[in-house]
């Protein structure tokens, strides 16, 4: 036994005489860090770290078998799903994986704003960090690119509609992009060299930078109202404040990462396991155009924006706007480098971070909802209600035909189902008048496409007077005044003036 | 503390002693400092000289638009009837053998009268998705955003700036040809065109 343990240390003195690692590495692990920094606040930057190499791992794992070729990407996944063992379950690890590191990461850059760590002297860490969340959605996307079906090929192109947009060299970037004329082979290669190569070398390397200057600059302190970043004395107040009320990183703040990081990898693993992989969906031919292609759900606001900008703002909008966000994250350490750390001192801070959060939130709901979308099959998919249809007259009736067979039912709700992009007509009768709906049939309008030439004057007829019965029960439909003294005036034409001064009397709508 | 190693060097020069005694000495040092710089810049100049074929082998797709366009056949004349729309595929000329399904490019022809053709991209003129053809309704939507477009390709609603991207065409021996190519986006085919969001105003010759 004794010989044993002399025989291991002889080993390790064998191997620490060459690589001389022990020193650094003890006083990596044994710095000290303010005792209050030991924190679950302070866990998100590991997390990210352990999932970054679960990607790579598993990444490297994936590409045995994966073959990034246009013609065979989808085929080769489909084996990876269902004639490789277990190969779902690293796709799906991998998927997942990317999920929580983009969650991680922006929450880790949320916490890292609110407790002011990028102020005096971490304004580099947090730069790189800005660049590190930026290759983190490059991977994302590339690797939704990779995924090789319909939604990665009409993402491709959606991509290289916003690039086209860029003035005067618009049109060489789309070339640039996609590796030639078109979506096609070179497309899935250059995306392939970049999820693999590029992207991730230079991320470990951020990394690598970025974790270092952690290690050297050491973990931000807890902030306190009060306690003021000055550059002239921070670095001598931290190190007082690491010393005199300080813990050594290891094991003091470094347990918590590795439970939260075990926390993260054993999520992925449940999530992985329960949900599966995602997709691949339909296969990436232009020529199915049978689809409703959809980016995945970190990029979901960004297709809602798209959605909601004016047709005139959108190009300044997308030129410009993410460039301005990127130079602003960028400029914030350096315009805010000295002052207050604490968010009780800090309201813009927390309005700000607040503010970006639930317009992520509702931008991301309304993205997987799509109520600006026709639903494409809702005319021939969705049946009007029996009861709107069943005490009506056959004119009304040939109306909810036209209604259903023109795909008004793709934009306009009935009995809750249907198209969202224009309003539901559940009650429409009671907002237009029958003239009002006709006029808005025929020119369109808003949102509305005019059907003026795409219905006869029967068929519009025919709709308006169905439309003229969605109404509920107990609210009578809208009525044109003046209409009703026409009609009267006509009824007293036939009928006699006796009549008609009684028809007028009683008419109220 | 600077002038420790390297810049003691003007002491002693006007110091006059024999300098080539000790390895601090300024001359033997500005000599090695002299070849790495040299080294330096040799390795700038060949990395200069590499970068100029990187660069070009990197910027190999970025070609004129006319060298990715080439005339394609969509089918025979009688394969679309007078007054309707269809959809109409054809294999991209600029194809690579592992280009698999991504080749078959899908287009709409609309044939308006005898000899009188429209030929339509698929691509919304908004961000390039698959816009479909609802013959009753006679009308294009487009299934991300909500664009609409009546059946001559202007806009009818939704966030496109402009009407359908259009190809150019002619007929050659029976048989309809179109000038295809590359995915039409904005910053080829829309440049022909003056940009108008007024419905039925937008004129595509593509």
């Amino acid at each position: 036994m004794q010989r044993m343990k002399q025989t291991a240390l002889d080993i390790y003195a064998w191997f620490e005489r060459r690589l001389q690692l022990e020193g650094p590495v003890k006083e990596a692990v044994l710095h000290q860090v303010p005792r209050q920094t030991a924190s679950w606040w302070y866990v998100f930057g590991s997390a990210a770290f352990t999932l970054l190499f679960l990607q790579i791992f598993t990444g490297i794992l994936l590409a045995l078998v994966y073959v990034p070729s246009a013609g065979h990407a989808w085929q080769s996944l489909n084996v990876l799903n269902h004639q490789i063992p277990l190969g779902w379950f690293l796709r799906a690890l991998h998927g997942w994986g990317s999920n929580f590191m983009v969650a991680i990461v922006l929450i880790h850059m949320a916490q890292v704003f609110l407790f002011g760590a990028y102020k005096f002297p971490r304004e580099l860490t947090w730069i790189l960090g800005v660049f590190l969340l930026l290759m983190t959605l490059g991977m994302a996307f590339t690797g939704q690119v990779l995924r090789f079906d319909q939604d990665a090929y009409w993402g491709l192109g959606i991509g290289a509609s916003i690039m086209s947009r860029v003035p005067w060299i618009g049109s060489g970037l789309v070339h640039l992009l996609l590796g030639g004329p078109i979506i096609a082979g070179a497309t899935l290669s250059r995306f392939f060299a970049l999820h693999v190569f590029v992207i991730p070398g230079t991320l470990l390397l951020f990394v690598f930078l970025h974790v270092w200057m952690v290690l050297k600059l050491g973990v931000n302190d807890w902030p306190m109202p009060g306690r003021v970043v000055r550059r002239a004395t921070y670095m001598e107040e931290y190190h007082h404040l690491a010393h005199t009320d300080g813990i050594p990183f290891v094991p003091g703040a470094f347990w918590k990462d590795l439970v939260f990081s075990g926390a993260i990898l054993a999520a992925v693993a449940v999530c992985a396991m329960v949900f599966g992989p995602f997709g691949p969906g339909g296969q990436p031919d232009p020529s199915i155009i049978q689809t409703v292609p959809k980016p995945d759900f970190f990029f979901l606001w960004i297709y809602t924006i798209l959605s909601y900008l004016p047709p005139q703002m959108e190009t300044p909008f997308l030129l410009i706007v993410p460039l301005l966000a990127i130079a602003i994250l960028l400029a914030l350490p350096l315009v805010a480098a000295e002052g207050e750390k604490s968010w009780y001192r800090r309201p813009v801070a927390v309005l700000v971070v607040s503010t970006v959060a639930v317009c992520f939130g509702v931008l991301t709901h309304l993205g997987t909802t799509t109520p600006w979308s026709p639903h494409m099959s809702a005319w021939s998919g969705d049946p009007l209600p029996v009861n709107r249809i069943h005490d009506a007259t056959p004119l009304a009736r040939q109306g909810a035909v036209v209604f259903q067979a023109k795909q008004c039912r793709n934009c306009h709700s009935v009995g809750g189902s249907g198209g969202e992009r224009g309003p539901a007509l559940d009650a429409v009768a009671t907002r237009l008048t029958i003239d009002q709906m006709r006029f808005k049939v025929v020119t369109g309008g808003g949102n509305m496409p005019a059907y003026g030439k795409n219905l006869s004057p029967s068929e519009i007829e025919a709709l308006v007077r169905f439309l003229e019965t969605l109404h509920p029960a107990n609210e009578p439909p809208a009525y044109d005044a003046s209409r009703r003294t026409v009609e009267a005036s006509q009824a007293a034409d036939s009928a006699g003036e006796a009549s008609s001064l009684r028809a007028n009397e009683g008419s109220t709508p | 503390m600077s002038n420790a190693a390297y810049p003691a060097n003007r002491q002693e020069k006007t110091s006059g002693v024999n300098p080539a005694t000790t390895s601090g000495d300024a001359r033997i040092v500005s000599r090695r400092w002299l070849l790495f710089k040299a080294a330096i810049a040799l390795n700038g100049a060949v990395g200069l000289v590499l970068a100029v074929p990187i660069f070009r082998y990197l910027l190999a797709p970025w070609r004129k638009d006319a060298s990715y366009e080439s005339w394609v056949s969509l089918g025979a004349l009688d394969e679309f009837p007078v007054g309707e729309t269809r959809l109409a595929n054809y294999k991209n000329p600029s194809a690579d053998p592992w280009d698999g399904q991504t080749d078959n490019v899908a287009c709409y022809v609309r044939r308006e009268g005898p000899g009188e053709f429209k030929v339509f991209a698929i691509n919304c003129a908004h961000l390039g998705c698959p816009v479909r053809w609802f013959p009753q309704s006679q009308l294009f939507m487009c299934p991300c955003h909500g664009g609409v477009y009546y059946a001559d390709g202007s806009r009818a609603s939704g966030p496109p700036e402009r009407g359908l991207f259009t190809y150019n065409w002619k007929i050659v021996s029976d048989n309809l040809q179109i000038d295809a190519g590359q995915m039409p986006t904005l910053s080829n085919t829309a440049k022909l065109v003056t940009i108008s969001t007024r419905p039925g105003d937008s004129k595509c010759s593509g």
